[in-house]
């Protein structure tokens, strides 16, 4: 290795001064070529945004100006008086909660069901997890239509049982929940497949020695397979709620026209940011906001590490 | 007894085939449906009782709306989007993953958490701010401020160091530097090579992510011209109201690219995506 041109030699008596080795500092100095680039991106477009959302959060802002005058916490102090905030936290808690909840049950017995030697249990898991990767803004049109009062397919299956039509997502009282149905559709073949993984990785031999020792379907259930799948379930369940608590597309799809929007009977936390930094350009109070979601999910997270750790 | 025990056996097993073919039938029933309006004439679209297949098939929603409405616009952005953003996630995350899987250097460990930690916020946690930092640099309605934020994806740089340690020996590096070869030689010509595999696999998971975006290009453009697909059936789904033949068809046009990359490679998509948490 030959050390010939000016910038070799420059690497040779830098590396010498600082203690390391002409190889060492050559492949030192392509770590900093190749980390710095990535690190200046993230900088921009994570670290710093995520930083500069608790600083916007203590300030007044205007069209122009983020930073208009320091407030301290009077957003957050106004958050607890904004009968707008507090009806899209409560809708985002009940969302959440139920799509966690009825999309986690149904993923387990869907997962149950196809766990055994079940033929054509392949083309199943591919059918159940289709809505999973297809984009949100289609299934949500083609869900509209589905809940349509006067040509949706829905009423039309209700009226088989004598049922009257329903505005499913013109009524404040149905609106929320017909989201719910659409979200969970959507997300259980996502949780049914890491079940799914869950379960085949339990040995046999366990199985099969509990039902030697007479145990029946249910027993085994309950005491083997429901202790083993703790600590995906915990999983599944701080993921499928944190992602829950970001709803945003379905809602304004859903939501938007003549055939649903009813006033605020489906406001998320998601839709309240949006609507207060991007039409009242209120982004200082809106960024309060986002640090409220942003402590709901770090919460989850560390519930998550928690438990999961206090397995080990 | 014997014969008994048999018959609950399939009894069992036909209970668990009728509830895994609902199941399926309600999974898919929302996409038949699309695909049948799609295909529909006018007339047919709003008929009732409401017919699961069209009488008469026609193409011609599909050619109204690109006619009608610059879907073909909004279908190239979407193809533009999604190929930079995957072409730069590939390149960030390889490049990335490799150093933090192969190399040790002051301050790896808190660069490689800092990384980790920010998969952990949701965009749209910080989604104002960076709309703001957009203003900043003149980026607002512009196609480098549609696609800046899908640059970079931290489960890729993870994945990608995972991959580098598992299956790429120490010693092949050494020996190609023993040959002589710079390090940007041995990465271009001995790493990427062996990382196919797996960049394969996040690409497609890249490709779908940005593909789906909606909030993003939602509060970043305000002129037509750099709608995406998804923006566009998103704002047209509601002034459109009585075309509904148009919107299927462009939500099918939409679905179709993931659709066809997903039933192509369902084994290592499902599996991808069980295993590492990408959301797909």
């Amino acid at each position: 290795m030959g050390v010939s041109t000016g910038a070799d030699r420059l690497i040779h008596v830098w590396g010498n001064r600082i203690g390391l080795s002409y190889v060492e500092l050559k492949k030192r100095l392509f770590v900093y070529i190749f980390i710095i680039p990535v690190l200046g991106v993230y900088v921009f477009l994570r670290i710093l945004p995520i930083l500069k959302n608790f600083l916007y959060s203590f300030f007044s802002s205007s069209v122009v100006k983020p930073m208009d005058s320091f407030i301290g916490f009077s957003n957050y102090r106004e958050l607890f008086t904004d009968s707008l905030f507090l009806i899209a936290m409560k809708n985002t808690t009940i969302f959440a909660v139920s799509v966690t909840v009825f999309s986690v049950l149904i993923a387990i017995i869907l997962a149950l069901l196809l766990s055994g030697k079940t033929k054509g249990g392949a083309f199943f898991e591919t059918l159940y997890f289709i809505p999973v990767i297809t984009p949100m803004v289609p299934v949500a049109v083609v869900w509209k239509w589905i809940y349509d009062p006067t040509y949706g397919l829905l009423n039309y299956v209700l009226s088989w049982v004598g049922l009257k039509p329903v505005a499913w997502l013109v009524m404040p009282n149905t609106a929320i929940w017909a989201i719910i149905v659409m979200s969970i559709w959507k997300i259980i073949g996502y949780n049914m497949v890491i079940f799914l993984v869950g379960i085949r990785d339990i040995p046999d031999t366990y199985i099969d020695a509990a039902m030697i020792d007479g145990a029946g379907q249910y027993q085994i259930f309950k005491s083997i397979i429901m202790p083993l799948l703790r600590p995906i379930l915990i999983f599944v369940t701080v993921i499928s709620t944190i992602n829950a608590y970001n709803v945003f597309t379905q809602v304004f799809i859903m939501t938007s026209g003549p055939q649903g929007a009813p006033g605020n009977a489906v406001r998320t936390l998601v839709f309240d940011i949006y609507e207060n930094a991007f039409r009242y350009f209120k982004t200082g109070y809106a960024a309060s906001e986002a640090v409220v979601l942003f402590l709901i999910i770090l919460l989850l997270t560390f519930v998550q590490l928690g438990v999961g750790a206090k397995k080990d | 007894m014997k014969a008994n025990n048999t018959k609950r056996i399939n009894g069992w097993i036909i209970f668990r085939y009728l509830i895994l073919i609902i199941g399926a039938f309600v999974m898919i029933l929302p996409f038949v449906w699309m695909l049948s309006t799609s295909l529909k004439p006018p007339d047919e679209v709003l008929s009732w009782p409401p017919q699961l297949l069209p009488k008469t098939i026609t193409i011609g929603n599909y050619v109204t709306v690109f006619a009608t409405a610059p879907f073909a616009r909004f279908f190239l952005n979407s193809v533009l989007m999604a190929s930079l953003s995957t072409f730069s996630i590939l390149l960030t995350s390889s490049m990335a993953g490799y150093i933090f899987g192969k190399f040790s250097f002051p301050g790896r460990d808190f660069l490689f958490i800092l990384f980790l930690a920010t998969a952990m916020v949701p965009f749209e946690t910080y989604m104002v701010p960076l709309y703001l930092s957009m203003v900043n640099v003149h980026w607002v309605n512009t196609f480098p401020g549609l696609v800046a934020p899908y640059l970079v994806m931290s489960y890729g740089i993870f994945f990608i160091r995972q991959n580098v340690k598992a299956s790429l020996p120490d010693e092949l590096l050494d020996a190609a530097r023993i040959d002589g070869a710079g390090e940007f030689r041995i990465f271009r010509q001995v790493v990427l090579p062996m990382l196919k595999g797996p960049s394969g696999a996040l690409a497609i998971f890249a490709f779908m992510q940005t593909w789906a975006a909606f909030i993003w290009p939602l509060i970043i453009t305000s002129s037509r011209k750099l709608w995406t697909m998804e923006l566009g059936l998103g704002m047209f789904q509601y002034r459109f109201t009585v075309d509904l033949g148009p919107i299927n068809a462009g939500s099918m046009i939409s679905i179709f690219p993931v659709l066809m990359v997903f039933l192509l490679m369902r084994r290592h998509i499902i599996k991808g995506i069980a295993l590492t948490g990408m959301k797909g």
